[in-house]
């Protein structure tokens, strides 16, 4: 568990992207930095619903199957029916004919352990898939959750290892990691021992209702935290609202960004901001949020194709 | 009838959806906020809070002096959360699922059961609107069984509208199993299309009808109309960006209340829900 870190390791920088409140940004900025940072690797830890992709149009160099806990199901042809597996079943998974729900299955195992006629199997359950991809931007780690699978917290952890990983093949020593909305499992995982958090909100009083919470998730953990407002123009009294926040709880404050259709109309033609338009006042913003973002991670230098 | 509004991805709309249906239909409504991670539509409803419960779920709790360190309470335990080291028996309460599993194989029935905290639920009301939400506390790594408490407020024949949470894992099917219809409120964007696709896959797992809402609906492309005919998806409403609509978010206000004009909709939108599913009138006048 403890390895020593090597001394690539210590020089590596990862920069988590997350948001609380879903769709107020996260994967366009990310995207938009990814033009911007030099020696970087890519990480969409947004393994529920990943869309980084979309943008960085991966080449897929390997593809492994994730494999993360067990399910249950009844061998019927050994089961006797006595009916202890239902009794001592808390997720009302098995039906009375004695067949295991797989969507309500917990992964317990306390079926499978007490079964007396050993007629449970109870199989690693297959998850869903990660890959190691290149992209016009650099590597990049990525992955698919199967629909209604649990364990993203687990492949949100994978994925970040593998991104280190490629960062440290490839002599990168940044990593830029886009992480999931909530405050919950996947979001406790994708921030775990990043060097800072990007909190991406808007000026919305849901925005900031959610920045509140995941800003304090961040101070639990003691994540060193930065945010900063899409859309600030939307309405300019909420975002000063979350500022002085930000600024009670020793947040920095990384910045505006106005509303700007540059980010869809990018988004929609599979490219960043900058790709699409560096002049926009979008693109003007975010360009200084990097400058200002590099500078306090003490990266040594980032391009300026924009 | 349960409604269950969801989306994939996050900010497409949801409780804008969830709140404004539920808020159109007037009183004799249960809105069930199943976000309860990043929960947002007592923002918008304001309701009076009146009762604060504080939910746990059961993690073990081990009586050193009945423990043989036998052992069999850690070679059970799936999670992690419970391990013997020498001569001791430690816990990691944050880790565990809540199976029983440890409480049951202990021979020496030395591990009772005591509470992790996993939140609050919050019930209140405003207008005849019920409201119930719950907010997951702050480093509590799982939602599902908080999620599970809030859904225990449905109540039969009566009209229940979910607002789901974003994604398509485990708390995403916590919300929406057992609905009887799905909304999935998407934006003509390929993020949105992309969601949207995982979305569906869910809900068609669960077996559930479905239809769509698609908001922004003119900041995009065509994509997601495209496949929403190839898919036989119906959509059932369409909202135009409107820098008014989103102003009015921003500030907490109901989009019923600051246009009028759009109730009309929301009823119509619950009317086309009803058609399509096997309930089909849970009130016979609005």
């Amino acid at each position: 568990m403890s390895k020593r870190l090597t001394k690539k390791e210590k020089n590596m920088k990862e920069l988590v992207v997350i948001s609380g409140k879903g769709g107020t940004g996260k994967t366009s900025l990310l995207a938009a930095f990814a033009s911007l940072a030099a020696d970087k690797v890519l990480c969409d830890a947004d393994v529920d619903a990943a869309d980084l992709h979309l943008i960085m149009n991966p080449r897929i160099r390997e593809r492994h199957d994730f494999e993360a806990g067990h399910r249950a199901s009844i061998l019927q042809d050994k089961c006797i029916q006595c009916g202890l597996c239902r009794d001592l079943c808390r997720w009302g998974a098995i039906s009375e004919t004695f067949v295991v729900d797989s969507i309500a299955c917990e992964g317990c195992g306390v079926c499978y352990y007490f079964c007396p006629e050993k007629a449970i199997d109870f199989s690693l359950n297959n998850c869903g898939e990660w890959f190691i991809s290149d992209t016009r931007f650099g590597p990049m780690a990525h992955a698919r959750l199967g629909i209604a699978e649990e364990n993203s917290g687990k492949l949100v952890t994978r994925i970040r290892q593998e991104g280190k990983k490629l960062a440290e093949q490839n002599n990168l020593d940044l990593l830029l990691t886009d992480g999931p909305p909530g405050i919950g499992c996947p979001v406790i995982a994708s921030m775990g021992g990043a060097t800072a958090v990007l909190i991406v909100s808007e000026p919305t009083i849901s925005g900031r209702h959610d920045m509140e919470r995941v800003a304090e998730l961040a101070a639990f953990f003691k994540i060193p935290t930065m945010v900063c407002i899409n859309k600030f123009d939307l309405n300019p009294d909420q975002g000063q609202l979350m500022e002085a926040f930000a600024k009670k709880k020793n947040i920095a404050v990384m910045g505006r960004i106005p509303f700007d259709p540059v980010f869809t109309r990018a988004m929609v033609r599979g490219k960043t901001i900058f790709e699409f338009d560096g002049h926009s006042d979008g693109s003007r913003a975010v360009e200084k949020i990097w400058r200002d973002l590099a500078q306090r991670l003490e990266l040594h230098n980032t391009d300026t194709k924009a | 009838m349960i409604i269950s509004v969801a989306s994939g991805k996050g900010g497409t709309g949801k409780t804008t959806i969830a709140t404004n249906l539920a808020l159109s239909y007037g009183g004799g409504v249960v809105l069930l906020d199943c976000d309860v991670e990043e929960p947002n539509a007592h923002l918008f409803i304001r309701p009076d809070i009146r009762e604060v419960e504080t939910i746990t779920t059961p993690v073990p709790e081990v009586d050193m002096g009945k423990c043989t360190l036998c052992g069999k309470c850690a070679e059970i335990c799936q999670f992690k959360a419970i391990v013997v080291i020498g001569e001791t028996v430690l816990t990691f309460p944050e880790m565990c699922h809540s199976c029983g599993g440890c409480m049951a194989v202990c021979p020496e029935k030395a591990i009772t059961e005591t509470g992790r905290v996993l939140g609050v639920i919050e019930k209140g009301g405003r207008n005849g609107l019920e409201f119930v939400h719950g907010k997951l506390r702050v480093g509590e790594a799982m939602s599902p069984p908080l999620i599970r408490k809030v859904r225990e407020f449905e109540r039969p024949g009566v009209l229940t509208i979910i607002d789901a949470p974003p994604g398509t894992s485990c708390p995403v099917i916590a919300s929406m199993k057992g609905s009887d219809f799905v909304l999935l409120v998407t934006e003509p964007t390929p993020f949105g299309l992309h969601d949207l696709k995982l979305a569906v896959g869910a809900v068609k797992i669960l077996g559930i009808p479905c239809g769509l809402v698609i908001n922004r609906s003119d900041m995009g492309d065509d994509h997601v109309r495209e496949y929403a005919k190839e898919q036989g998806l119906d959509i059932l409403m369409e909202i135009g960006f409107d820098r008014r609509i989103a102003e009015a978010y921003s500030k907490g206000e109901m989009l019923v209340t600051v246009m009028p004009e759009w109730k009309e909709r929301f009823l119509s939108l619950l009317l086309r829900i009803e058609e399509r599913t096997s309930h089909p009138h849970v009130k016979t006048s609005y």
